[in-house]
């Protein structure tokens, strides 16, 4: 049996128990778990924040947060928690560390020590951005920290640099992650497991990984610069030293605008995976799904100032950033037909990961849209900092990314702990956090198209009707969630025994051969992977054991 | 290892180890002292983080070290993924220093930004005259890459005392580069705080002498454990990764040489002094 198998493995181990199991961990296993725990807890500050966020936009003028400072350190720590600590960690430090050795059919990580403090940096960098927003007066410069304001002038605390170390050591750890990625995949595939089958969450995860080794460091150089700007006497972004605030945002979004694909590739990964399981058919153009992520990279590297295009940049660099921008529509709308298609004549069941990546798909299809209308440098002039904006990102790249992280959560879980969730109450979980999420974000369209400014406290009384109902999102939302750690308090407490494959046909990826739980060590005989015949076991070749 | 016997895959599962809570600890206790620093503390304040880092790296280095002298982890399989990594770190670095050469080129010559300076060096900035000490420091560094390609071939063809002499010299040769460095910036006509000059110049040249630092040090630990018999002509990654670095810090001055040195002084009209 599945389960004996798991005990026999684990009998001649001698890897340590307690406490120095976790924190001295070189197991891809339990450092995924580490980042998964790591994000939740993540996820309930930044989830907070934005409660107050829309308690205190619920009615116009000031509800409870007179210090309209405070109101901008909550913007700030909301967007840096929920992009750094809240969806990488989880995505790519949760699920690529636990599920891409698995998939590939190798034993763990490239480099398991560097793989741990990949994870502990991360945990660093959370604690000195938790620092940042209580010790001084916090940064209330959101997320992208632009100088003059966040230069010593404006935030003469040490809360800004609080802030740019976090990212410097969390950035640190990701970089050192994206190396253990890359070399992972292209060192460690099972015989058999070619580029060409690799299951397109792996492909996903290499991508990112790229994205996050090219970029990261252009950000490190950025703050570094801020850094000796606001304390060492340089004058990179001072005017009045001859320096330039607008290479900050040059090199911000050189940075940022690969971060948003960083953040959103892993989901198209794992959405792959879950369409494929629970239509039972392999996923409809399994190349052109894998070079769209490549393309959508390598595009998104040069796409960087339609986040300026405010700025007084030149009329022929907006142009230009227009239609780069544009053409990314290309290989994403190769990424939601194929995903149509794979669904197309599949025999569909609708379990709570379906739900999931079928919500997914919606709210990236309503945020790419609406991402259609903002790379227009002429349209972005009316809508550049309004709630259109935040609106759009919400839909595309944050609620998404959370879709696909609850959407992974559900179709793992078994294989991660051997406990299956409820079924009944993840779908009830699914419907509430759907109709929540929507309620809060589609009215806040009209918002921005009426001209309502983000990152202000209060409103006037013209925007307060779709303002209230989108607090109600917030509510229903904030249920959806609770109902969440609900569920997983009750998976971990009472969930029943999951199978080594709980999804049937559907589910060809490797990690569906070993036992649920996964035992500690995992393919320590290398799995062999069956070359079918090209074109149709694309991503699913079909394991058969070593002899 | 009790599962090596066990294992019929190529891979180093490596055992747990304390040393990357270490180093994170390092990093916070760094960053807690060096903000304590920047808002009026004490310099030692950076003290203890800068101890446990040190501490971090010997420690933990010293363990790869011994992996790789075990004989039984180390397989070509890992070797391959030691080079690939290492490369890829290379690639990051690079994108480090592109930051910094974004920073100058939007300075001194504004393509992007209208409102960028249109005089470089700016009014008051007497710059190094390129074919002096930074020309000089341009041979230097490339004679260094050249020695260490001398002693990579030799050990290649089996000479180890060959090997470990140009090992030496290259290590030399960096000493030298970073004392001529500080020689010249304790010479420079401009201050550190005189505007976007002198911020890109020693941002730039700054970090570079930082990396040719490290570099040094790589080369250094390689020359002793070449002395020591670590390396085999076979096997001696921890050489060839220090080779590439010192590559990749050589190919960074190049550029720095020709762009910020010796382009970036061509608009200057004054005369240089000494």
């Amino acid at each position: 049996m599945a389960h004996g198998a798991a005990v026999a493995h684990g009998e001649h181990e001698h890897h340590p128990t307690g406490w120095k199991r976790w924190v001295y961990s070189t197991n891809h296993k339990d450092i995924g778990t580490m980042y998964i725990v790591l994000s939740m807890i993540a996820a309930l500050v930044g989830g907070l924040m934005s409660w107050a966020i829309r308690l205190e936009l619920a009615e116009p003028g000031i509800q409870f947060i007179h210090d309209t400072h405070f109101y901008n350190v909550l913007v700030t720590a909301h967007g840096f928690i929920m992009v750094f600590f809240v969806v990488m960690p989880a995505m790519i430090g949760g699920f690529g560390n636990w599920f891409v050795p698995l998939m590939i059919g190798a034993p763990d990580m490239a480099f398991p020590r560097m793989n741990n403090i990949s994870f502990w940096l991360t945990a660093a960098g959370f604690i000195l951005l938790m620092l940042s927003a209580v010790v001084g007066e916090g940064p209330g410069t959101g997320w992208t920290v632009y100088p003059p304001l966040s230069s010593i002038a404006f935030h003469p605390g040490p809360s800004v640099d609080f802030g740019i170390l976090a990212l410097h050591v969390a950035g640190a750890g990701s970089i050192l992650g994206a190396i253990n990625f890359i070399v992972t995949i292209f060192n460690m595939r099972a015989p058999g497991m070619t580029m060409h089958r690799m299951p397109l969450f792996v492909w996903s995860i290499l991508v990112t990984a790229f994205l996050l080794l090219l970029a990261l460091p252009v950000l490190a150089g950025a703050l570094t610069m801020l850094l000796t700007d606001r304390n060492f006497g340089t004058h990179f972004y001072e005017v009045a030293g001859g320096g330039d605030p607008l290479l900050w945002q040059h090199l911000f979004w050189f940075f940022g605008h690969p971060e948003v694909y960083i953040i959103i590739l892993p989901a198209f990964g794992i959405i792959s995976q879950i369409v494929s399981t629970f239509a039972k058919k392999p996923v409809f153009g399994y190349l052109g799904m894998a070079y769209a992520m490549v393309s959508i990279g390598v595009v998104g590297f040069v796409v960087w100032a339609h986040h300026m295009f405010m700025t007084g940049i030149g009329v022929n660099a907006r142009a230009y950033f227009t239609v780069a921008t544009l053409i990314i529509a290309v290989p994403t709308g190769i990424k939601i037909f194929s995903w149509l298609a794979t669904m197309w004549g599949g025999s569909i069941e609708f379990k709570a990961p379906m739900l999931y990546a079928m919500g997914f798909i919606w709210l990236f299809v309503m945020g790419g849209v609406t991402g259609v209308v903002l790379a227009n440098g002429g349209i972005d002039t009316a809508f550049h900092d309004t709630y259109y904006v935040v609106a759009h990102f919400h839909y595309v790249m944050a609620i998404a990314a959370i879709f696909a992280m609850f959407g992974a959560w559900y179709y793992w879980i078994g294989k991660m702990t051997g406990r299956q969730y409820p079924e009944g109450l993840a779908r009830v979980q699914f419907w509430v956090f759907f109709i929540g999420v929507n309620v809060l974000f589609f009215p806040q369209h009209f918002l921005g198209l009426a001209g309502m400014p983000r990152r202000i406290p209060d409103y006037p009384d013209v925007y307060a009707g779709w303002n209230f109902v989108s607090s109600i999102g917030a509510a229903i939302t904030m249920a959806g969630t609770l109902l969440f750690y609900y569920v997983v308090f009750h998976t971990l407490a009472s969930g029943r025994k999951a199978a080594s494959n709980p999804w049937g046909e559907g589910a060809t990826t490797l990690e569906w051969t070993v036992p649920s739980p996964a035992p500690f060590h995992t393919h320590e005989e290398m799995p062999v992977i069956a070359g079918g015949g090209h074109g149709h076991s694309h991503g699913h070749g079909m394991p058969r054991p070593a002899e | 290892m009790a599962s090596t016997a066990a294992k019929s895959h190529p891979y180093h599962m490596v055992d747990p180890s304390p040393w990357p809570a270490l180093g994170t600890l390092s990093a916070l206790t760094l960053a807690i002292g060096g903000i304590w620093y920047m808002h009026g503390g004490p310099l030692w304040g950076v003290a203890p983080g800068f101890l446990l880092l040190f501490a971090t790296f010997y420690f933990w280095w010293r363990d790869v070290v011994r992996e790789s002298r075990a004989g039984v982890f180390h397989t070509e399989a890992v070797n391959h993924g030691l080079r690939v990594g290492f490369l890829l770190f290379i690639a990051s670095e690079v994108m480090f220093f592109f930051a910094f050469f974004w920073a100058f080129f939007n300075a001194s010559a504004p393509l992007i930004n209208s409102a960028a300076h249109v005089k470089w060096p700016p009014e008051g900035i007497v710059p190094f005259y390129a074919w002096g000490l930074p020309f000089l420091n341009t041979l230097i560094l490339l004679t260094s890459g050249a020695t260490v390609t001398v002693a990579h071939h030799a050990f290649r063809l089996g000479d180890r005392e060959k090997m470990v002499f140009w090992t030496g010299v290259t290590v030399v040769l960096g000493a030298i580069f970073l004392a001529c460095q500080a020689f010249e910036y304790s010479h420079a006509a401009f201050g550190f705080k005189d505007g976007i000059y002198p911020s890109t110049f020693f941002m730039a040249t700054g970090f570079h002498g930082f990396h040719v630092f490290v570099g040094t040090c790589f080369l250094l630990v390689c020359f002793l454990r070449a002395r020591r018999g670590d390396f085999t002509p076979n096997k001696h990654v921890g050489f060839e990764a220090a080779a590439w670095y010192w590559h990749f810090v050589d190919v960074v001055w190049l550029f720095l040489f020709v762009v910020i040195y010796l382009w970036g002084s061509m608009g200057f009209t004054g005369t240089y002094g000494h």
